[in-house]
C-alpha cells in the first residue's frame, strides 16, 4: 500500500510535448508508471515515447480512463491546466511547474476545493469530513505547484523524483523541498529504511496539499509505520502540522526544518521560504514540534537514526496481541508500557508512539529487501 | 520584490489613493529645489528597503528649503541597518489628528488576502501584534473581492464620523485594487492619517510584489533599483542563480533551495559560518559554475580587497541532474578560472562513478557524504587562516 499513487495509477502528462514533459515521461515509464496519455492543445494525434497525445484532458480521459495528471506546462499557462484537469474529472493533479503567480495559484486552489466540497455534499459526507474527503474522479486533489511530485517505490512515480534512490518500505515522507528530499530519501534507503510514499508538497506560499493533509493520509495508510516531515522557513504549515499530530496522529513522526541560518526578509530560493515580520523562523517551527513530542533532527543525517528508533519502539516483540488502546487512554497506557523510553526528554509528554493493536506489520519485507541491496 | 516608498506612492496615486505631493531626490540640492517649489514645511524620508527608518534618524522635518538641504544631506550620508541611503523622498508635511494602520497581506493558511486594520498607526505592526494583538482587526477578502459595505463596516468602529468612514473605506477599496491588479503580496499604509483639514490620506506606502508575476508587469523591470542591488546580486539574477549573501566565510554552491538551506545549517552545525545561500539549479553548464564561484569569492571582500571566503563547498545531489555533467562543468570552469581558495566537492547520485572519474583525471576528488564534505571544507578554511 501507499498513499495517492500506486499500481492502479493511470497518468496523463499535461505538456508532454515540451522538453521537461517529454524527458520525465520517459523517466516515469522507465520506472514503471502507467503513462496512458499526454495532452498538448493542438498536438492531438501525435505520440511521445509511445504515449498518445490528445488536445484536451477530457478527450484523454474518455479514451484512456486516466485518473491522475501531472503538469509540466510553463507558468503562465499552468493554472489553466489545473482548472482543465479538475473540470475534466481527474482525481489527483500534480503540478510540477515553478513560478506560478500567487494570485493564480489561489484561484486554482479554491476551484479545486469547491469541486471537492460539492462532491462531498452530493455524496452526503458529514460536514466535518468534507475538507479532507477522499479524492477521486470529480473530487480532485491538487499537489503543488512548484513541487517534485511523489513516488510510491516499486509501484509508480509521478513527477521528477529520481526513482533509483528509493526502496519500498514503511516510512512515509513529506517535504516542502526537492533535492533535500532526495538527500533524506537516499539516507533512509542507505540505512535500510524503505518508503511507502515520498511526496514533495511544494515550495510556494499557496500549495494544494499541506502537511496536515499528507499526515492524515499517512496516518490512515496501513503500509506506513513512521513519518518523516521535512519543513522549511516561511508560513505556518509546520506549526499547524504539529497541532494536528498532537490531536490526530498516532504513528511516530520525525521532523527536520531547513533554514535555521536563513536571514529574515530574504527569499531563500523557494517563493514560500521567507521569514517575514519575524515569523516563520526555523526555531519557532522546531519548538512547535518539540512541544508536541515530535523529535526534531538537527541535521539531515540524524533522521534515519530517529526513524529507526521510532520503528523499534513501535514494534516491541511479543506485544502484537494487545488490544487497541482508546485514544484518551493512549497516553497513560503508553507511558506505563515503556517507562524507560517514554522518559526520553525529546519525547516527553508524547506518549503517542504506537499501541495501535490493529496495526499490520506491513512493509517489513520491503525493509529487508532494501537492506539486501 | 520590495518597492521603495516613492514607487509605492506612485502606484497608490495612480489608483486614486490620496497622498501628499512629494518627489524623490538623489542629492541635497535636488531636495532643496523640491522644498522650494512646495513652499511649505516638508518631511524628508530616507528611501531604503527596511523598517524603522524614523528611529534610525532617516525621517526629518524641514521648514525652509535650506533646512531641507541640510536634513537631506545628513540623511543621504546615513546607512540604515546596513543599507546606504541613495535617495530621499521630499513630501509636503501634514498636520495629523489621527494615525491608523491598514494593510492587505496574503494569508497562506486560508489561501485568501487578509485585511489588517489597527487604530495604532505609525508604529511597527509587529510591535502592536506582540503587545496589543486585540487592537488589530483581521478580515479576509472573499474570492470575488471586497465590497464597499465591508470596507465601511471595518472603519465604522474606528472613525465613527460618517464622511471620514466614507473616505477611509474608499481608500481601502482602492488599496484592494492595487493589491489585486498589481500582483502584490503586501500593500500597506502605515500610517493612514486623518489630517487637520479632515482628510484621510496615505502617509507612507509599503508594497511587496510577487516576483512570479513579473512576466505580466513590464514596468517592474524599471522599478528595480540598480543602486540597491549589489553587482554580485545582479549577476546572480541575470544568470538565473538564486543567491543571498551572508556574513560567514564558508561559501557554498548547491543544487536546490531546500538542500542549499540545509547545507548552510550544516556548516553552522559543525562550527563554521556560511558565506551565502546559492542555488545553482539543475544546470551543469561551465558558465553557470564559473559565475557561481565568482559571485561567492567576489562578494565578501575585506578592506584590503582580499576575499573573506576561505573555502567553498560544492554540494550536488544528482537526481535528474547528472553528476558527470556537473563534474565536467566544474573541471572546465576551474581550468579557465583557477579558484583562489580550496574547493571541497560532494557529488552523489546519478552517474556518480563517471563523475568521480572526470574529477580524478583533473586532479580533483569528491566525497559522497554531505556531513563529511562540510567538516572537510571547514577544516580547509581553517588551514587557510593558519
Amino acid at each position: 500500500m501507499s498513499i495517492l499513487i500506486d499500481r492502479h495509477t493511470r497518468l496523463i502528462v499535461q505538456g508532454i510535448t515540451g522538453r521537461d514533459g517529454g524527458f520525465h515521461t520517459q523517466q516515469m515509464i522507465a520506472y514503471g508508471t502507467r503513462v496512458v496519455a499526454g495532452v498538448t492543445p493542438g498536438r492531438g494525434g501525435e505520440k511521445v515515447h509511445g504515449v498518445p497525445v490528445f488536445d484536451s484532458v477530457a478527450e484523454a480521459i474518455a479514451e484512456t480512463k486516466a485518473n491522475t495528471s501531472v503538469i509540466y506546462v510553463p507558468a503562465p499557462f499552468a493554472t489553466d491546466a489545473v482548472y482543465e484537469a479538475a473540470d475534466a474529472g481527474v482525481g489527483l493533479i500534480v503540478c510540477i511547474t515553478e513560478g506560478i503567480p500567487v494570485r493564480d495559484a489561489m484561484g486554482a486552489w479554491h476551484h479545486v476545493a469547491a469541486l471537492r466540497d460539492a462532491a462531498a455534499v452530493r455524496a452526503g459526507a458529514p460536514a466535518n469530513a468534507r475538507r479532507n474527503w477522499d479524492s477521486g474522479a470529480g473530487r480532485p486533489r491538487l499537489i503543488g505547484p512548484n513541487c517534485p511530485g511523489l513516488i510510491s517505490p516499486g509501484q509508480s512515480k509521478v513527477g521528477i523524483l529520481p526513482g533509483q534512490i528509493c526502496a519500498p518500505g514503511p516510512v512515509g515522507l513529506e517535504s516542502r523541498s526537492g533535492t533535500l528530499t532526495y538527500e533524506v530519501v537516499a539516507q533512509l534507503t542507505h540505512a535500510g529504511l524503505g518508503q511507502s510514499t515520498c511526496i514533495g508538497i511544494g515550495g510556494d506560499p499557496i500549495i494544494g496539499t499541506s502537511f496536515v493533509d499528507t499526515l492524515e493520509l499517512f496516518e490512515a495508510d496501513p503500509a506506513t509505520e513512521a513519518i518523516v516531515l521535512i519543513g522549511e522557513i516561511g508560513g505556518s504549515d509546520e506549526e499547524e502540522a504539529a497541532q494536528f499530530i498532537r490531536r490526530r496522529v498516532r504513528k511516530p513522526v520525525v521532523a527536520f526544518i531547513a533554514g535555521q541560518t536563513a536571514p529574515p526578509g530574504k527569499r531563500m530560493g523557494h517563493a514560500g521560504a521567507i521569514i517575514s515580520g519575524g515569523s516563520g523562523t526555523a526555531a519557532e517551527k522546531m519548538a512547535a514540534f518539540a512541544a508536541v513530542g515530535v523529535p526534531v533532527a538537527r541535521i539531515p543525517s540524524e533522521i534515519p537514526g530517529l526513524i529507526a528508533e521510532a520503528l523499534e519502539r513501535r514494534r516491541p516483540r511479543g506485544r502484537r496481541s494487545e488490544a487497541p488502546a482508546r485514544r484518551e487512554n493512549g497516553r497513560n497506557a503508553a507511558k506505563a508500557r515503556r517507562p524507560a523510553k517514554a522518559a526520553r526528554p525529546a519525547r516527553a509528554g508524547a506518549g503517542r508512539n504506537g499501541n495501535k493493536g490493529s496495526r499490520k506489520p506491513a512493509g517489513r519485507s520491503g525493509t529487508r529487501a532494501a537492506r539486501a541491496r | 520584490m520590495n518597492l521603495h516608498e516613492y514607487q509605492g506612492r506612485e502606484l497608490f496615486a495612480r489608483h486614486g489613493i490620496p497622498v501628499l505631493p512629494g518627489q524623490v531626490a538623489a542629492t541635497a540640492e535636488e531636495a532643496r529645489d523640491i522644498a522650494e517649489t512646495m513652499g511649505s514645511t516638508v518631511v524628508i524620508k530616507a528611501q531604503v528597503l527596511v523598517g524603522g527608518r524614523g528611529k534610525a534618524g532617516g525621517v526629518k522635518l524641514a521648514s525652509t528649503p535650506d533646512e531641507a538641504y541640510a536634513r537631506a544631506r545628513d540623511i543621504l550620508a546615513l546607512t540604515i541597518k546596513g543599507l546606504p541611503v541613495h535617495k530621499v523622498l521630499v513630501a509636503q508635511a501634514a498636520t495629523i489628528t489621527r494615525e491608523m494602520y491598514v494593510a492587505i497581506v496574503l494569508d497562506r493558511a486560508k489561501k485568501l488576502p487578509l485585511i489588517m486594520l489597527s487604530a495604532e498607526g505609525g508604529v511597527e505592526i509587529e510591535e502592536v501584534a506582540r503587545t496589543a494583538p486585540e487592537r488589530i482587526t483581521r478580515r479576509h477578502i472573499p474570492l470575488d473581492g471586497l465590497r464597499a459595505y465591508q470596507a465601511r463596516a471595518l472603519f465604522q468602529p474606528l472613525l465613527e464620523d460618517g464622511p471620514l468612514v466614507q473616505q477611509a473605506a474608499d481608500i481601502l477599496l482602492r488599496l484592494w485594487a492595487v493589491y489585486r491588479d498589481g500582483d502584490c503580496s503586501l500593500a500597506e499604509i502605515n500610517p493612514l492619517v486623518v489630517t487637520g483639514e479632515g482628510k484621510v490620506m496615505a502617509l507612507d506606502a509599503k508594497v511587496i510584489v510577487d516576483d512570479n508575476a513579473e512576466y505580466r508587469h513590464r514596468e517592474w523591470a524599471t522599478w528595480r533599483d540598480p543602486a540597491e542591488e549589489s553587482p554580485s546580486a545582479r549577476k546572480a539574477r541575470e544568470r538565473g542563480l538564486s543567491y543571498v549573501k551572508l556574513d560567514g566565510d564558508i561559501g557554498c554552491v548547491v543544487h536546490g533551495p531546500g538542500l542549499a538551506m540545509a547545507t548552510m545549517d550544516l556548516i553552522k552545525h559543525y562550527g563554521g559560518e556560511p558565506a551565502n545561500f546559492l542555488d545553482i539549479g539543475g544546470s551543469s553548464n561551465p558558465e553557470k559554475v564559473t559565475a557561481a564561484l565568482e559571485i561567492i569569492t567576489g562578494d565578501s571582500r575585506d578592506a584590503s580587497g582580499a576575499s573573506r571566503v576561505r573555502a567553498i563547498f560544492f554540494n550536488i545531489f544528482g537526481g535528474i541532474t547528472r553528476c558527470d555533467d556537473v563534474a565536467r562543468g566544474i573541471v572546465q570552469s576551474l581550468a579557465q578560472n583557477p579558484l583562489p581558495v580550496p574547493l571541497v566537492i560532494r557529488l552523489t547520485g546519478t552517474n556518480e562513478a563517471a563523475a568521480r572519474k572526470i574529477l580524478s583525471e583533473a586532479g580533483l576528488s569528491a566525497t559522497t557524504s554531505m556531513d563529511e564534505g562540510v567538516r572537510d571544507v571547514i577544516a580547509r578554511g581553517q588551514e587557510v587562516t593558519a
